[in-house]
């Protein structure tokens, strides 16, 4: 009895059970357990852009291009990312004498907050969500737009013409490719007929798996889950929409000029956004944390796949998944010129969202 | 507007075509691409799979004829001194001492049966120097000059760059020089003309082949 004062022990998998048995563990009157919380998403970003992420990028390219990648630290290079972390500690953290100083310290700040405070609604698994948000992909779709002004607050506050060019086109890319991605994602919210990320789940959960997800749910759904994977590429700066990084054109963008931790900070918000969009099109058209497989007969395999730590694994594969796809695509094609961005996004993706939204509303009136 | 629908077509099939490539070559990062040489038949064939070399723990063994590091049998050189003068960037170094009558026996004979007239107690090459040309060995009268095929011979201290093929330590240096000079002393008249023969004959046989050198 007493032991259950202070440590959440959940008693039952219903929905969201452990984080909200986290959120009432209050520790000698501190609320400890929203704290708990709270770090929770954010060592799996950590943990998943240091294995995953950078280790995984690295290997991945390397096989794309025939060569062996990291092998030197550990086995198979393991260790490597540690010891690039090491390397990045060690590094002076250089201003330059001309920056602007608050926004050049700002920056990198605003950038990882933008792309941390979206996994607030990331549901990771049917008992844990960081908050059941009635408008939750609104607030993540909004949120993630905060990471344009720390663009360009580390672009400006550089003082460099490289770092300023990147973080303009990084405004300009970001900005326009939010409209067909907030279309894309619509008809996913119309077919829900919510935006709360928790009831997306429950509403592609069934006994036939995958075909209980939306995107097999309707005939055009594909559409939008086109287009919004192609905007997600643009929106957190991947190839081939890199143009605001552009290595052989302007350094390394908007962040040319910073070196050390907040380097290694910048690059932890980049894969942090990296796997939230992924989550997002996994969650709106995917299921999220429901298992893809059928029950066959006897073989119930759906409802033996189906639970908390299974859900919470569901979705980071599905997240990792569309990381993959968003890798093999940067190890394939070249990058855009900034027309062609704007073409595609302009001319192309912007109207065949306006078509996908209305096919998916007539299709949800008469259907 | 049929541009348009066409400039979508060919972009999707052209990204799935690309990525289809990327894919392969993904998949073909299990296995190792051959080890066929340029001269063998199968060479184009093996494209795929992973082309890296791990080199300090594999490496392409080097050809029977390559031309690499130098090395100088110390037992065959003569001390002529014709690779220290053919070298045009000057990387060996060469100090001779003449041997006395009573020790030639104690000298020995190169493996070519030639009498050795000199001791060498210093015969360095600054292999850092080296550019292998290849000079130095074409001159060698006794062929004890030679490449090798050792290709990786890197140092992390420039003086071990420097390999050392005199055969005498110091001591006995010093000792066969004092016996040099009490030879000379004893007959001043008679070694000299004696001496003049023996590495004289070497450089006039070498140069009347190309008859350029002088």
């Amino acid at each position: 009895m007493m032991l259950s004062n202070y440590f959440p022990i959940p008693m039952s998998m219903s929905l969201n059970s452990w984080s909200d048995a986290l959120s009432q563990w209050y520790l000698f009157g501190l609320p400890l357990g929203l704290v708990v919380i709270a770090a929770i998403p954010l060592v799996f970003i950590a943990l998943y852009a240091l294995t995953y992420g950078v280790y995984g990028e690295r290997k991945i390219s390397a096989f794309m291009q025939d060569r062996l990648g990291p092998m030197e630290v550990g086995k198979w290079g393991i260790l490597q990312t540690l010891a690039d972390i090491l390397k990045l500690l060690q590094k002076e953290d250089i201003v330059n004498t001309n920056a602007d100083k608050f926004l050049f310290v700002v920056g990198p700040g605003i950038l990882f907050v933008g792309s941390f405070m979206a996994f607030a609604v990331l549901p990771f698994g049917p008992a844990f969500i960081g908050a059941d948000l009635n408008v939750g992909l609104f607030y993540a779709i909004g949120i993630v737009a905060l990471e344009v002004v720390g663009i360009l607050a580390a672009g400006w506050g550089s003082n460099n013409k490289w770092a300023l060019y990147g973080a303009i086109r990084s405004v300009a890319q970001i900005v326009s490719y939010e409209i067909p991605a907030a279309i894309a994602i619509l008809c996913g919210a119309m077919m829900a007929g919510t935006l709360s990320m928790q009831q997306f789940n429950i509403l592609q959960q069934g006994e036939y798996g995958f075909l209980h997800f939306f995107l097999f749910q309707n005939p055009i759904a594909w559409l939008p889950f086109i287009i919004y994977f192609i905007a997600s590429l643009a929106e957190t700066n991947r190839a081939p929409f890199d143009i605001p990084e552009a290595e052989s054109e302007l350094v390394a963008g908007y962040f040319t000029e910073y070196s050390g931790m907040k380097f290694a900070v910048i690059f932890l918000a980049e894969y942090g956004s990296m796997f939230m969009v992924s989550a997002i099109i996994s969650v709106v058209f995917l299921g999220g944390w429901n298992s893809p497989l059928p029950n066959i007969g006897s073989f119930a395999l759906n409802d033996w796949t189906t639970g908390p730590v299974w859900g919470a694994a569901w979705i980071i594969l599905k997240g990792f998944f569309f990381i993959f796809l968003q890798m093999w695509l940067r190890w394939t094609l070249p990058r855009l010129r900034v027309d062609q961005l704007m073409y595609v996004c302009w001319k192309v993706l912007t109207p065949f969202a306006f078509v996908a939204f209305v096919l998916t509303a007539v299709w949800e009136i008469y259907m | 507007m049929s541009e348009y629908f066409r400039n979508i077509a060919s972009s999707t099939s052209t990204i799935l075509t690309g990525m289809g490539i990327t894919l392969k070559h993904f998949f073909n990062a299990f296995k190792r691409k051959g080890e066929a040489g340029i001269e063998e038949s199968g060479y184009f064939g093996q494209v795929d799979g992973l082309v890296t070399l791990q080199y300090p723990r594999e490496a392409i063994p080097t050809p029977d004829n390559a031309r690499y590091r130098l090395h100088n049998d110390i037992e065959d050189c003569i001390g002529c001194g014709q690779c220290v003068r053919a070298c045009p960037i000057e990387c060996i170094t060469m100090e001779t001492i003449k041997v006395t009558k009573a020790d030639l026996e104690t000298c020995g004979k190169t493996s070519g049966g030639q009498q050795k007239r000199f001791w060498i107690p210093v015969f360095d090459i600054d292999i850092a120097k080296c550019m292998t040309c290849g000079i130095c060995v074409s001159v060698c009268p006794t062929a004890c000059l030679t490449h090798t095929k050792v290709s990786d011979f890197t140092e992390f201290d420039r003086e071990h760059m420097i390999y050392h093929f005199g055969n005498l330590s110091r001591i006995e240096a010093d000792l066969m020089r004092k016996k040099a000079e009490e030879e000379k002393k004893a007959a001043p008249a008679k070694p000299a003309p004696k001496a003049k023969p023996a590495p004289k004959p070497k450089p006039a046989q070498q140069p009347n082949a190309s008859s350029n050198n002088e």
